[in-house]
């Protein structure tokens, strides 16, 4: 039989709750979005103030004697706390990664859907589309898309988006063809529903799981790809505090012994990722035990 | 095995076709005058009038991209913006010195990571086995280009043992036949531009082989311990073989088959991340050019960079599967 969305939920997390790793990634994620939705509160510091405060320029942190007091972490080439620009780059780098997940879940849905519920030449067209898009690496056609509608944050995360919409499609299509031919659904059409209504109530809400456990992951990679279209320039611009962006302005200054405005940054990134990677294979072990590693 | 890769061959055909279509597309799909796009800001009206005529831009768009595809087929890629060389003998110029980059990359990442893999398993619940994953783990969470970043912090400034960016010393002389730095040191017995060269050649190769010998090591372990578990292991150990000839010569055969669909799937993000490689360490190679192209809106460049790049990315996917079915004779083609 059928199970409720949210019931299926709570039971997932459940099971989940006894997967140590999981946790500790979950428990790591909830750190990095409380700290992007409470920036305002726990920042020392303006992330750009104005004007710039040049003489704390490049100055280093809590381990140094030459440091300046309340900026922890130091200070980047323009005198600003590298610490307040993480934390409202967890903002930031966090909403990039999010909205482009949900861009290319939308997408993902609606063609994997059409694809692996009508069949026939639709899904051939769909396919055959995808296959394309997979002739590239994911990054390379995201740069592509950037080149051609411009830079910026909010078009990094559509390019994003798209470029992970064939991945997702994919996953949701396998998850449809296997669903279509369940009995309940047989049941469905026999009782005379709509091809609308089997897909939005029965279809979808049933491929639930697979969407959660691989957006969780791909979120992961988004996270990466967003920084690093910051990081080549293509992304947020100056003076957003985004996390590849910040990197990519400090990392000549290490040359000169300032190692802190490059290192943090990335160990944010790091951390991130890290985080949903525990959860995301988590996930997937609870939910599918014969893909663990 | 022939009629398999000629039918690979000719799948290989509508991806590409896909491929030149989204290519093409980039003139007409950025803003402006397509003239413009592929002539450049500053271009004088004959140069326009020239570019018209050479790609027929005042015909309907599917002649426009005959006319575009054919010249392309022909290895015409157009003019770079910037430099006004042609793009085709500008990506073979650079194109040896990624394949030096991800290849040295890949080695790395294959040998050290399957390595791990196999001993991680083989010593499944050690402290050895935790240590590894836990290491392999942050290996496959890292921003690349941080890592770079990070190599170049301890090894080339702190410590001064390896040079920070570039491919060669450039006092040093140097003789370019191949284009491959090292096979040219190697032919024309350049020693001390070849020790160079492999200097220069270390930290990016590292940096970029990182993530995925990560990967690989994750992928054989679990790939080791799945076939560790099969019957004939454990007749072999009933037999009394020891454990070293049970691992090392029955079972990591096995195991390794899983591990070239991963390498082979992961080529793509390899060469994403030669393009952050090549950036932070200012390689001179296709990844940084085509970064280095979008950010002066250098179309024609992007465009013959996207081309290039999907003809790789096809040849590399049917040499995996090829391979594939060479290592695992279960798997019949069809």
């Amino acid at each position: 039989m059928e199970q409720k969305p949210t019931k299926q939920a709570g039971q997932l997390f459940r099971r989940l709750r006894e997967n140590k790793s999981a946790m500790f990634g979950f428990g790591i994620l909830v750190v990095l979005v409380l700290s992007a939705l409470l920036a305002g509160i726990i920042a020392p510091n303006d992330p750009n103030p104005s004007p710039p405060q040049l003489e704390f320029k490049l100055k280093p942190g809590f381990w140094s004697d030459e440091g300046v007091k309340g900026m922890p972490l130091g200070t980047d080439a323009l005198g600003r706390c590298v610490l307040s620009r993480i934390i409202y780059g967890a903002r930031v780098s966090l909403s990039a990664g999010f909205v482009a997940v949900t861009i290319a879940m939308v997408l993902g849905i609606l063609f994997g859907t059409i694809a692996g519920y009508f069949g026939g030449w639709v899904d051939s067209l769909i396919m055959r589309f995808v296959d394309i898009m997979f002739a590239f690496p994911a990054l390379l056609l995201a740069i592509v898309i950037v080149a051609v509608i411009g830079q910026g944050l909010d078009k990094a995360m559509i390019a994003i988006g798209v470029v992970y919409t064939p991945q997702m499609a994919r996953i949701i299509r396998s998850s449809v063809l296997y669903i279509k031919e369940m009995e309940y659904i047989e049941f469905q059409k026999a009782v005379g529903s709509s091809n609308l209504r089997i897909i939005f109530r029965h279809v979808i809400p049933n491929s639930v799981a697979p969407v959660i456990v691989y957006g969780t992951l791909m979120l992961a990679t988004a996270i990466l790809d967003a920084a690093a279209l910051g990081f080549l320039g293509l992304g947020a611009q100056p003076p957003t505090p985004e996390w590849g962006a910040m990197l990519s302005k400090s990392y000549n200054y290490i040359v000169g012994g300032a190692w802190w405005a490059a290192t943090f940054p990335g160990l944010a990134i790091l951390l991130s990722v890290l985080g949903l990677n525990l959860l995301g294979d988590g996930l997937r072990d609870t939910l599918d035990p014969r893909l663990k590693t | 095995m022939g009629w398999y890769i000629f039918k690979r061959l000719v799948m290989m055909i509508p991806v590409l076709l896909g491929a030149s279509i989204i290519a093409f597309s980039l003139i007409h799909l950025a803003p402006g005058d397509p003239a413009r796009t592929i002539a450049g800001e500053h271009a004088t009206i004959q140069t326009l009038e020239r570019i018209r005529e050479k790609y027929g831009l005042n015909d309907p768009l599917p002649v426009q991209y005959w006319i575009w595809l054919k010249q392309a087929m022909r290895g015409d890629l157009g003019r770079s913006i910037v430099s006004n060389e042609q793009v085709t003998t500008e990506i073979l110029e650079r194109f040896p010195n990624t394949v030096e980059l991800t290849l040295c990359a890949m080695i790395l990442a294959i040998g050290v990571g399957s390595v791990a893999g196999i001993v991680s398993a083989s010593k499944q619940y050690s402290a050895l086995d935790y240590a590894t994953m836990g290491v392999a783990l942050f290996g496959v969470s890292m921003p690349v280009f941080w890592l770079g970043i990070m190599l170049m912090m301890i090894f080339g400034v702190f410590l001064r043992w390896l040079p920070i960016s570039g491919r060669i010393d450039t006092l040093i002389p140097f003789t370019r036949i191949t284009g491959f730095y090292i096979l040219d040191c190697i032919i024309t017995l350049n020693f001390r531009a070849l020790i160079s060269s492999i200097r220069y050649l270390i930290l990016p190769s590292v940096a970029l082989g990182t993530i995925p010998m990560a990967t690989v090591a994750r992928v054989t372990r679990s790939s080791m311990l799945e076939v560790l578990r099969q019957d004939y292991i454990r007749t072999e150990r009933a037999k009394g073989l020891s454990e070293r000839l049970v691992i090392y010569r029955h079972a990591v055969r096995n195991a390794m088959i899983p591990v070239v669909t991963v390498i082979a799937l992961n080529f793509g993000l390899l060469l994403a991340g030669a393009l952050l490689t090549e950036t932070v360490f200012a390689w001179p190679g296709i990844g940084r050019y085509v970064v280095k192209a979008v950010g002066m809106r250098d179309y024609p460049v992007v465009q013959g960079c996207v081309m290039f790049f999907a003809l790789i990315f096809v040849v590399v996917n049917l040499v995996a599967d090829v391979l594939y079915v060479y290592i695992d004779p279960r798997i019949k083609y069809k």
